[in-house]
């Protein structure tokens, strides 16, 4: 009786080791599974987490499926931050999606000197001539293309036209010192300037990047990057600029703590008009609108103007600052997914994108599809731009990025000073 | 009898194989790859091939970031040995009183606990927030004017903000552990020095407290270690902000890991909380926990 109840045991002990070896096994071997039988399963990351995009991007993928046979997609839409990090996990596993967003530059290309991205360069060449100018510099290195660009746009300055109104602001500034002023007139009637999202440090890194833009120019950041040194008196100088903008405290209360599209962030006070501007990309309407109280935004009280030129500088006033998004593609992804991102940039697809108002195309023919009259002005200010320089955070390697927006955080917080923010980036940049 | 043994010995090596395997590859290996990444200078992608020895536990020593997460830490320790556990622990002894809706107070006092630290770091937010938030509305109405407007938002105030947050969180376990204790002394003492005239202090400070010794030790053990290890709550209550002011060791191995893509760095510092952690731990065991894990009363007896 009581062999026969050890061996029993036993036996549950090896069924318990079995099963526990069956699905270590499981995990391993999932992902092969999946492209060696008959469906190819398409794993596609993007980051339009809302309405409109999330349905539109979810009916081109339904149709993809139905014109080719087999193909299955596996779509996992995330909010911006959380992107960022399960990508970075799962692409140092060595496992990356087989379709993802990207905004280029020095992370993108990180990603590809690792191997963990496919060049597409001969790919994207089929409809590379369908592009507006200039659309595949945030993702090309070295003569190579990483990813396919979806869409553009540039950082500006929103503005609601009531408050500029009420502190009797007539004509808009075009010069740094015009721009004082005008901050300087919204603070003695009342109102905060400016809205800014200190948590996120991201926001902050635009005004010291456009300063550095309108006083270095263009060449300064490019060369500065290549050589590692942003101790250029131009760098300093354009810190201080931004600290004598900060002098003037015209952000809102509490801004070190505040988020970009949180409920009280700098999106909701913007749209509810409870500050007068703020420096954002082409997608600031549509978060403004969303964010504010009864989703209604400022409507037609919103306004557009390109960051002001700073007298002496090196920089034009129609220089852009800003950046789109793209899609790469994963080292182990199938020859669909490829074929896909083709697909999307089909002047049709792309229409649809640009209608729904939450992009502006990269196809040159799609451009008749933007209708918004902010976008459109965006769109113009850009198709004028005399030159562009992407995101500071993402056009370098990821530690340097970090540090400038770490930094300048700091500048704009009143706790360190320009030529030590010029310091710090470069020895980031120097650490690599 | 010598078979049946070694088959027991199988029987337990059965069991314990895939519980030992599990351990082994989530457990042992992660520690393992850290430890061996912190000696390398490595992004993370791709193998390490850049080895640069102790080079990023040099560079911690003079990072003022990490060497502030160290000192930010030990405040939050002081401030939970000096506030936070000793009003659980009044509140413990309250508790223990026979008061009306005894039952009600104790679930309230416990229920932040049961909630997770992200959903009180969401909570807090909003609670903490410059325009809508409640600290915001309360201090206006008491007349003390935007003074809750910058709780997060200050470099001075956040990390007692933060403070505030864990202690709301975690006071009403420590009470639950108190209480737990002190309902395990036996009422007899208690009557005994209230016949030979022994005041309420003098009971608390002579009997309770004594008794309660194990309780406290293991209840200040939990909260050092929590403290040391706090991510999730600053997280996504302030991201460690503003700018860098709240970060705490686990932060600042996330920036650098996931951020900065120092893979080879954030290693040493997760090396470093795991060896603080070990340390504090064993140390705290061998000196402070002894009697607690010696535990049985009869074995005191043979000692002595």
């Amino acid at each position: 009786m009581t062999s026969t109840r050890i061996s029993r045991r036993s036996l549950l002990g090896l069924a318990g080791a079995a099963a526990g070896a069956t699905l270590l096994g499981a995990c391993g071997g999932g992902d092969s599974g999946g492209k060696s039988g008959s469906t190819k399963t398409i794993k596609w990351w993007h980051i339009a987490n809302t309405d409109p995009m999330l349905s539109k991007w979810a009916e081109m993928a339904h149709q993809f499926e139905a014109a080719h046979p087999g193909v299955k997609f596996e779509i996992t839409p995330l909010e911006n931050e959380a992107f960022k990090t399960k990508l970075t996990t799962n692409i140092q596993a060595g496992n990356p999606p087989d379709i993802f967003h990207t905004w280029g530059g020095g992370v993108l290309f990180q990603q590809a000197d690792a191997g963990m991205v496919k060049d597409i360069t001969a790919d994207v060449a089929a409809w590379k001539d369908t592009l507006i100018p200039a659309a595949l510099d945030p993702y090309s290195t070295g003569g190579k293309t990483y990813a396919s660009p979806v869409d553009t746009g540039m950082v500006g300055f929103w503005y609601n036209k009531d408050l500029f109104g009420k502190a009797g602001i007539t004509t808009l500034p075009a010069t740094w010192a015009d721009y004082l002023d005008a901050v300087r007139k919204l603070k003695a009637a009342g109102v905060t300037p400016i809205a800014l999202a200190g948590k996120e440090k991201w926001p902050g890194h635009y005004y010291w990047a456009y300063l550095a833009m309108r006083v270095g120019g263009l060449d300064a950041l490019k060369q500065a990057a290549a050589n590692k040194d942003f101790t250029a008196p131009d760098f300093v100088s354009a810190g201080a600029h931004l600290k004598e903008l900060v002098d003037l405290q015209p952000f809102q209360t509490g801004f070190l703590a505040a988020g970009y599209s949180t409920p009280d962030g700098q999106a909701a006070t913007m749209g509810n008009g409870k500050a007068a501007m703020e420096l954002m990309g082409q997608w600031a309407p549509g978060v403004e609108t969303d964010s504010s109280a009864g989703k209604k935004g400022l409507g037609d009280k919103l306004g557009f103007f390109p960051f002001p030129a700073v007298d002496g500088g090196k920089g034009q006033i129609t220089d852009a600052f800003g950046g789109g998004g793209g899609f790469a593609v994963g080292k182990d992804a199938p020859p669909e997914a490829v074929e896909f991102l083709k697909f999307i940039a089909q002047p049709d697809n792309a229409r649809t994108e640009a209608k729904t108002a939450a992009v502006l195309p990269v196809v040159a023919a799609a451009a008749d599809a933007v209708t918004d009259p902010n976008l459109k002005l965006v769109a113009a200010t850009l198709a004028k731009s005399t030159g562009f320089q992407l995101y500071l955070d993402q056009a370098y390697a990821p530690a340097v990025g970090q540090q400038v927006n770490d930094s300048v955080a700091e500048l704009m917080a009143g706790k360190t000073s320009p030529d030590k923010v010029a310091k710090a980036i470069t020895d980031a940049a120097k650490q690599g | 009898m010598v078979r049946r043994r070694r088959r027991t010995w199988s029987t337990i090596a059965l069991f314990l194989t895939p519980a030992l395997l599990i351990f082994g590859l989530l457990v042992l290996t992660p520690m393992v790859v850290a430890a061996y990444s912190s000696f390398f200078s490595w992004n993370g992608f791709g193998a390490p091939t850049d080895f640069v020895g102790l080079g990023n536990f040099r560079r911690l020593l003079v990072d003022d970031i990490f060497v502030g997460d160290l000192e930010r830490t030990l405040l939050l320790i002081v401030l939970s040995m000096v506030i936070q556990l000793p009003v659980a622990l009044a509140l413990a002894m309250l508790l223990n009183q026979p008061l009306r809706g005894r039952r009600l107070y104790r679930m309230v006092f416990f229920a932040p606990y049961v909630l997770s630290e992200v959903v009180t770091a969401v909570l807090f937010t909003m609670i903490f927030s410059p325009n809508q938030g409640l600290a915001n509305h309360l201090t206006r109405l008491v007349g003390l004017g935007d003074l809750g407007a910058t709780w997060l938002a200050d470099t001075d105030t956040v990390m007692y903000s933060l403070f505030f947050v864990i202690s709301w969180k975690y006071f009403g376990f420590h009470t639950i552990l108190y209480l737990a204790g002190r309902q395990a002394i036996p009422q007899e003492l208690h009557e005994a020095a209230a016949l030979d005239g022994a005041g309420g202090w003098n009971a608390f400070r002579h009997i309770t407290l004594p008794l309660l010794g194990g309780t406290i030790r293991i209840s200040v053990f939990l909260s050092i270690l929590g403290t040391i290890q706090l991510f999730d709550m600053v997280w996504v209550l302030t991201g460690g902000g503003p700018i860098r002011s709240s970060e705490t060791l686990a932060v600042t191995m996330f920036q650098e890991g996931f951020k900065r893509f120092h893979v080879g760095y954030a290693s040493a510092i997760s090396m470093v909380i795991f060896l603080i952690s070990l340390t504090f731990g064993l140390l705290y065991q061998r000196f402070v926990l002894r009697r607690d894990l010696e535990g049985a009363v009869t074995t005191m007896g043979d000692q002595r």
